[in-house]
């Protein structure tokens, strides 16, 4: 079996894995990224839409313009990259981790590194995670295989077609299937309100005449061989009314029904997952509590934004580079959710550093209060324009901002 | 055409026709295995619990209970000549109270009755040891540690693949629609109009068995589907127990189990109800709940948070619940193989036997071929290998080294193989490699399992289907539709 040492080692090379692998290798580190594909650049490369780097570039790129402009960066750095290579499995040995990858050249490779770099991303939601009765015909895809298939493929998925979930995902399928001449009959949604950015339901509903179910959800597939059509209910106060049922006929059901971080490897090594993200605990400096173990970007938590994604993998190399050094951080506190917050990465914080927090919450609210409490006290306050669960919201708190505490302790984010 | 004649055809590629098969591949006569679908068991071989029964459930005065224990005994060779998942992991029967108590007792008496051998009656204390994530209110039960699971499907493949080496011809895509005796033969039609002809006829149709036997004028029955929906959890499931857990068995049927499948998933089922339709899978939410409030009786730390997938099977039950076996009184060379609901599965490799003696009875010399061959290849995986194996197989055929599924770890060389053998469909890819099984449920291999079929096959990607006729994935091509003039893109 061929062995290769590296200091770090960076798992996938979506947006998340190269801005880390970049930011490590920038202080120095040799630093490997192993990715399946036989590209760089992940989930960006299906999504042939605009909307990425408003943030970061300060212009509106299409995903893979977004992911070329990083795998340009990688290519004239001097990180090696294999792709075509998964990681399979990883454990601590000695004081160091070893990574073994699958590829067909040259087979299997066992890495021996000091630092590892959870990027792998996420995968989606399905329909046994919802659980929707009925039959089990062809034609029901998850929005991202539909996505796959038609913009990589070239194949149309279906004519008639429902999609279950308004979050961006679905938004953006309904606009794509409507522009390959599929007639989309309806985006269900489950919630009172819509998931996805305002722009997106008038840019992908809106514009195409689809109609949006809120408060609605498919209560039965339909169909022997090929999907025949679905049973709609809706709900009212959170109740389905069966007797209100309609059916809508299609040959094609979408499923844009969330993302899950793909925590199956982060498990395999032993790394304790936050039951709200669905991705590992991670202290102030992106690190799980196993040393020399960190994580970030979708698999972390699922992003709305590449833009975020880049700005705190890029973080996450730094913090792996000051490990390699051996700096440690100083004492770290919990971060808890607290009222109306539905998490808070990372689930630390040290004091005497700035640190940068993401969070969701659980509500939808115009003016709203964001307030972060260190045993009691109050040390940080900002207004909100609009909050809503489907949109991160980030801060980022100085080392002067703790100053104000004497005592410090678990420091509590809640939202009003 | 010489080779369209035969002295055996079997009517039907579920575990039932394939064991048969199988059985008579051994012997020097010609043989055929007739399947309605694009793939065999895509029937209710597909869709059951996969597990090797105890021998417990019923005396031996059923004939379904002898089959059953002489069966259960047969699956170690069965295993090490064809290379299917399965292992004895034993059956815990729980009971929650003294009436129970007595239930479970009248299960020993039958296990006795029937000389299995291991069975044993366990306290409270006992129970809770073999099994501690069991319900604390159990009050004690029975262990036959003789029982054990299967992956159904590939127990079939690998019986039709067997068979297959051994001489059987199989033809996919034949239903069974007219049938005509003349001399000492059947001419045999399809429904796309090819024929066979044959001298012996084996109806091994399951669910339509009824319909097969009108077919050839033989005997009147009713076949009454009893749907029995299942529930699967992810692999690593912290509830997962260690044996198939039962409840104490109703009247109608076993009760809601919860099964560690050989895969490590846990499954969950099945319900038990009758039904007119034939092709009603759906599963419904109602059922659900009542699956899972069952099987937490048994196990309180089952979450429906951890399902991954639910299916619906269909038994094939006839009145009075006992198999149908036996030589048509109504026509010549035609044998019923019918009723075969649970536990068909288990019993199968005696049923074959049982088939085959029939045969004899009836007429057909059986001489036993002299190159006969029992065993096939067992193909390699990635997820039972370790590191260095999985190095040395890359070095061999460098399509292991690319993994296709990701989340049951398969390779691209265990689809090709499948593939290879015949199954391609999305299903038949999945039953055979378990890509697309997995947490994701094809989410992420879809679309390369797709270019792969097509690649070994030639078939145009537009062609390839679920599990064959009407079950299309995606057939249009960008372009294929007008696009309203307002909402084409500038
Ligand atoms: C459909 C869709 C639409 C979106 N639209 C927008 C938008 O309009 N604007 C915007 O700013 N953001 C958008 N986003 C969000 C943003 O693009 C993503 O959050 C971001 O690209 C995620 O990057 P990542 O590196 O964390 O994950 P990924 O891009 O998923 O990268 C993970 C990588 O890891 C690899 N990998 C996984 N497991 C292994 C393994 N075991 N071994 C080796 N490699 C492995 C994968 O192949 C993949 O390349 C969208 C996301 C989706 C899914
Ligand atoms: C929910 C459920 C759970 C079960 N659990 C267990 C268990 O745990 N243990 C156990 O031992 N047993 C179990 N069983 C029973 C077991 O699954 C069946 O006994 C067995 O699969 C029946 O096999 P078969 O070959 O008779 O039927 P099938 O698999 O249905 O095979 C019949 C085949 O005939 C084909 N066919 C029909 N008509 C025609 C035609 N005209 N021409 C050509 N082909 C035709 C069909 O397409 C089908 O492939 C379970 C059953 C169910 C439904």
């Amino acid at each position: 079996m061929n062995t290769a040492e590296f200091d770090t080692l960076v798992i996938g090379g979506g947006a998340s894995g190269m801005a880390a692998a970049l930011s490590a290798a920038e202080e120095g580190w040799k630093v490997v990224i192993v990715e399946r594909e036989e590209f760089l650049g992940g989930i960006l490369h299906q999504c042939i839409h605009n909307g990425f780097g408003l943030h970061y570039f300060k212009e509106e790129l299409t995903g893979p313009e977004y992911a070329e402009r990083f795998s340009d960066m990688v290519e004239s750095s001097k990180i090696t990259v294999y792709l075509n290579m998964t990681i399979m499995d990883i454990m601590k040995e000695g004081d160091g981790l070893t990574v073994y990858g699958l590829s067909m050249d040259p087979g299997m490779v066992r890495f021996k590194v000091r630092a590892v770099v959870f990027a792998n991303g996420c995968r989606e939601r399905n329909r046994g995670n919802i659980g929707i009765p009925g039959t089990r015909p062809s034609g029901v895809f998850t929005a991202g295989l539909a996505q796959r298939l038609v913009n990589l493929e070239g194949f149309v998925p279906g004519k008639e077609c429902v999609i279950v979930g308004s979050g961006d995902i679905g938004l953006i399928m309904a606009r794509r299937m409507s522009w390959i001449g599929a007639n989309v009959k309806a985006v269900v949604e489950i919630q009172p309100n819509p998931a996805g950015l305002t722009r997106n339901i008038v840019q992908c509903l809106n514009d195409f005449d689809i109609p949006l179910y809120l408060s609605h959800v498919v209560g039965k597939i339909k169909g022997k061989e090929r999907v025949e059509g679905v049973e709609v209910i809706p709900l009212e106060n959170g109740i389905q009314q069966p007797e209100k049922m309609f059916s809508l006929e299609c040959d094609t059901l979408l499923l844009a029904v969330g993302l899950v971080p793909d925590n199956e490897l982060a498990r395999k090594i032993g790394v304790e997952l936050n039951q709200e993200t669905g991705g590992p605990v991670v202290d102030s400096r992106l690190m799980t509590a196993i040393e020399g173990v960190f994580a970030c970007g979708n698999l972390l938590h699922v992003h709305d934004l590449v833009d975020f994604v880049t700005e705190e993998s890029s973080r996450c190399g730094k913090f792996v580079s000051e490990f390699l050094i051996g700096k440690r951080p100083e004492k770290q506190y919990r971060t808890n959710p607290g009222k109306n917050v539905k998490y808070i990465v990372p689930n630390y914080y040290e004091g005497a550093r700035e640190n940068v927090f993401y969070m969701r919450t659980l509500i939808v609210k115009n003016n709203a209060i964001l307030s972060v409490k260190v045993k009691g006290t109050e040390i940080y306050r900002k207004k909100l324009r609009h909050i809503q669960p489907s949109e991160m919201i980030q801060f980022s708190l100085k080392e002067e901002d703790f100053k104000l505490i004497k005592d410090k302790g678990v420091m509590e984010v809640s939202i009003e | 055409m010489k080779e369209k004649k035969f002295d055996v055809a079997i009517i039907g590629g579920g575990v039932v026709g394939a064991a048969i098969a199988r059985k008579l591949s051994s012997y020097d006569i010609a043989a055929v295995l007739l399947e309605k679908e694009c793939d065999v068991s895509f029937g209710v071989s597909k869709a059951n619990s996969g597990i090797i029964h105890g021998g417990f459930h019923h005396g031996p005065g059923y004939l379904k209970s002898r089959l059953e224990v002489q069966g259960n005994r047969m699956f170690d060779q069965l295993e090490e000549e064809l290379h299917f998942p399965f292992k004895r992991c034993g059956i815990v029967v729980a009971a929650f109270s003294e009436e129970e108590m007595k239930t479970v007792q009248q299960l020993y008496r039958n296990g006795e009755a029937n000389k299995i051998i291991g069975l044993e009656l366990c306290n409270r204390a006992r129970i809770l040891e073999l099994e501690p994530k069991l319900n604390r209110d159990v009050v004690g039960g029975l262990y036959a540690p003789a029982g054990g699971i299967i992956e159904p499907y590939r127990f079939v493949f690998s019986l039709v693949e067997s068979a297959v080496k051994n001489g059987v011809k199989l033809l996919t895509d034949f239903e069974v629609v007219s049938a005509q005796r003349s001399n000492d033969h059947y001419e045999i039609r399809s429904s796309t109009g090819d024929i066979i002809f044959s001298k012996w006829v084996i109806n091994a149709a399951g669910l339509f068995a009824d319909r097969v036997s009108s077919v050839f004028g033989a005997e009147e029955f009713r076949i009454i589907p009893r749907k029995g929906e299942e529930f699967l959890l992810g692999r690593d499931s912290s509830s997962r127990p260690e044996h198939v857990i039962f409840p104490v068995p109703g009247a109608v049927s076993k009760g809601i189990l919860v099964i560690p499948t050989v895969e490590g998933t846990t499954m969950i089922g099945p319900t038990a109800r009758e039904q007119e339709s034939k092709d009603d899978f759906s599963t419904t939410e109602e059922n659900l709940n009542k699956v899972f409030s069952s099987a937490r009786r048994l196990i309180p730390s089952l979450s429906q948070r951890e399902i991954i997938t639910s299916f619906a099977g269909l038994r094939p039950a006839l009145k009075g619940g006992d198999f149908y076996i036996g030589i048509s009184g109504q026509q010549p060379g035609f044998i019923q193989v019918a009723g075969i609901q649970s536990p068909g599965l288990t019993a199968v490799p005696a049923i074959a036997e049982y088939v085959k003696d029939l045969l004899k009875k009836d007429g057909l010399v059986l001489t036993e071929k002299i190159d006969y061959d029992p065993s096939i290849p067992d193909l390699p995986r990635i997820r039972y290998s370790d590191n260095n194996e999985i190095d040395s197989l890359i070095k061999e055929n460098p399509a292991f080294g690319r993994i296709v599924c990701r989340c049951e770890s398969v390779s691209e060389a265990e689809i090709v193989a499948a593939v290879r053998n015949g199954h391609t469909t999305l299903d038949g890819v999945k039953f055979y490699t378990r890509a697309q099984m997995g947490k994701c449920q094809g989410g992420f291999c879809t679309d390369r399992i797709v270019k792969i079929i097509s690649r070994e096959t030639g078939m145009d990607i537009g062609s390839i289907t679920k599990r064959g006729r009407g079950t299309y994935l995606a057939r249009n091509r960008i372009g294929d539709f007008e696009v309203k003039d307002e909402y084409s893109r500038v």
